[in-house]
């Protein structure tokens, strides 16, 4: 910079200029792909409504909503996707019961007592845990746990709620473990140092400090696991025997939204009547998965901004 | 940053030719076949066969489609066809929408579908293909042998529900279905549980034929249906009304549960279209069918 000679500054101011307008261009890019997710999104709810608008307009929202019988085939289709509603709250249910306990307590040791070569060895573990298709899943479910099923609680098929939940519910465990454990981690040391100092245990220190502190990220996580679970499609379709029956315990085999679209979609009339009631309980779905991403979104902002303080 | 730009370079080259690649797979469906013969010279008498089938429809049908299309095109190596399954249904739709050149369908087309292709001004044309059986079956520790058309209907629609009702041991049906998207679930349900009934809502629809093996053969109280070209030794086949699903029961129309397999084009075949489906209709064809465990076309 003592001599600056002509060409070289020259050369340097073009420079910038040139980069100027390529970060013009990306930040433009980048502004576009930004709103990009809220485009799509507000498409999909609009594309939804619109294709379930004769649904609504023939067979009737309420009717729809509270029908018990699930006959779409049939002329006239009956079509009660009430069974179809709980079908899928069962089994998110019997999900929600395996995957939080487990979820939970993992996030706990990895983030809370393990040393720092298992925590990273565990969590890339999880993370592939993640990335297994869930047709996989479903085999292994079909192979293994549909006949354990039946025999160890002595039931005529092993095709239940039951065994659709439990695999739902192990492929929701990675989503709450690393959501839980990023709360957990977010917790300030000094918390943690406070409660030593005043002489609790690190057993103390977990469940009495950082867990509560950390509760409306764990929170989150179960909700975002839930949202995981109601919206599988191949894993349930292949292990709850999509029987459309009003069920009354998770013994039985049920029938869930997203198997019935999965199932039946390749069948229907374009714009038919069927076809405008399978995206009917598209849009259900979407709503409810969109509440529960919703609540959890609220709820993890909230922490955040009571550790910004 | 030398090594960044090389790669680039070499992922954009990789990139663009994957993409000119795509766009010369797309060629045209039914390319004439009366080419000059220019490109193939007087080895062949006629004009070698040539062009791309695509066929979507019944999975009952997906492996006898697969064997034919396999044979025609040992037969004749500059066509290509394809076939893929997912239910009568989804290759109808597939076919109205424009996207398949033939429909493999394991049921009539309904008035409905037709009024939908000509609205769309798909002229919908029927070839019967094969004669397939449905076949009852039961896990073979299950003591029923024989069941009348009746009682089938009456399991089927939830009435029956133990099997003592029908001289078996004192435990519950578990019913197996198919899921509405296959041609066999629409066949058995107008064949078996009566067009204006239901099927038991407790049935449960599995989304494959293999699934409905796989669970009769792990369940000792369940019941299927499956084509007569899926059956296994694993399994037992019901008798209905005296008479066993079986390949000759079925052509001498003695087996109740029988029905016709169906191809649809968009208006008559022509060129290598036309060459297929005249092939499947001949005897290479139909040696195909029996060889699968259907039924040949008297």
């Amino acid at each position: 910079m003592t001599t600056p000679s002509t060409p070289s500054s020259g050369r340097r101011l073009g420079r910038t200029t040139t980069r100027r307008a390529a970060e013009a261009v990306v930040r433009a890019i980048i502004y576009l792909c930004g709103w990009m997710a809220i485009i799509i999104l507000g498409a999909i709810a609009v594309f939804l409504m619109w294709n379930s608008l004769r649904a609504v307009q023939e067979a009737g929202l309420v009717t729809m909503l509270t029908g018990t019988a699930w006959y779409p085939t049939s002329s006239p289709g009956k079509f009660g996707m009430l069974p179809l509603i709980l079908g899928s709250l069962f089994v998110t249910g019997v999900a929600l019961a395996v995957c939080v306990p487990v979820g939970v307590a993992a996030a706990v040791f990895i983030s809370e007592f393990s040393g720092r070569l298992v925590k990273e060895v565990m969590k890339s573990i999880i993370e592939f845990m993640a990335a297994v298709p869930s047709v996989v899943y479903g085999l292994i479910g079909v192979a293994v746990l549909i006949p354990f099923v039946r025999q160890f609680f002595g039931l005529d098929t092993g095709m239940t709620a039951l065994t659709g939940g439990i695999v739902l519910g192990i492929m929701s465990i990675p989503t709450v473990i690393s959501i839980s454990e990023d709360a957990l981690h977010a917790v300030p040391a000094e918390l943690r140092q406070g409660s030593a100092a005043l002489g609790n245990t690190r057993w103390q220190t977990t469940f009495k400090v950082t867990i509560p502190a950390a509760s409306s990220g764990i929170f989150a996580a179960v909700m975002l696991g839930l949202g995981r679970a109601i919206g599988e499609t191949m894993a349930v379709l292949m292990l709850t025997g999509n029987a459309a029956v009003m069920p009354t315990s998770i013994f039985e085999s049920v029938r869930t939204m997203t198997g019935t679209i999965a199932a039946e979609m390749g069948e229907v009339v374009q714009g038919g009547l069927h076809y405008s009631v399978l995206f009917a309980v598209g849009l259900v779905l979407f709503t409810i998965t969109f509440a529960i991403n919703l609540a959890a979104d609220l709820v993890l902002e909230r922490q955040r901004k009571r550790w910004r303080r | 940053m030398n090594l960044k730009k090389l790669l680039m370079v070499g992922l954009s080259a990789a990139l663009l030719v994957g993409l000119f690649g795509l766009a010369g797979c797309g060629g045209g469906t039914d390319e004439p076949a009366d080419e000059p013969a220019t490109e193939t010279p007087a080895e062949e008498p006629a004009a070698e066969l040539e062009g791309t089938i695509d066929v979507q429809g019944s999975d009952t049908m997906l492996n006898i489609g697969t064997a034919w299309s396999e044979a025609f095109m040992d037969e004749n190596p500059m066509v290509e066809v394809s076939i893929q399954g997912g239910g009568s249904g989804t290759g109808i739709a597939a076919l109205l929408n424009g996207t398949v050149d033939f429909a493999h369908s394991s049921r009539d087309i309904k008035d409905e579908e037709i009024a939908d292709g000509e609205a769309r001004g798909i002229d919908v044309v029927e070839h019967k293909v094969a004669i397939d059986g449905i076949a009852v079956i039961v896990n073979p520790a299950n003591g029923v042998e024989d069941l009348t058309m009746d009682q089938l209907g009456q399991i089927y629609r939830g009435e029956i529900t133990n099997w003592k009702d029908v001289g078996g041991v004192d435990k519950p049906i578990v019913l197996l279905s198919r899921d509405s998207s296959s041609g066999t679930y629409e066949f058995f349900k107008e064949a078996v549980v009566g067009e204006d009934n239901e099927y038991a809502a407790a049935a449960k629809l599995l989304p494959s034929t293999q699934a409905i093996v796989d669970e009769v053969v792990a369940n000792d109280a369940g019941i299927g249906y499956i084509g007569l070209g899926y059956l296994t030794g694993d399994v037992k086949v019901v008798a209905i009304d005296g008479v066993k699903a079986s390949v000759p029961a079925a052509a001498d129309g003695s087996y109740e549960i029988s029905r016709y397999l169906y191809m649809y084009s968009n208006g008559e075949p022509t060129g290598v279209m036309k060459a297929y489906l005249d092939w499947i209709l001949g005897p290479a064809g139909q040696q195909l069918v029996a060889d699968e465990g259907f039924v040949p076309l008297p």
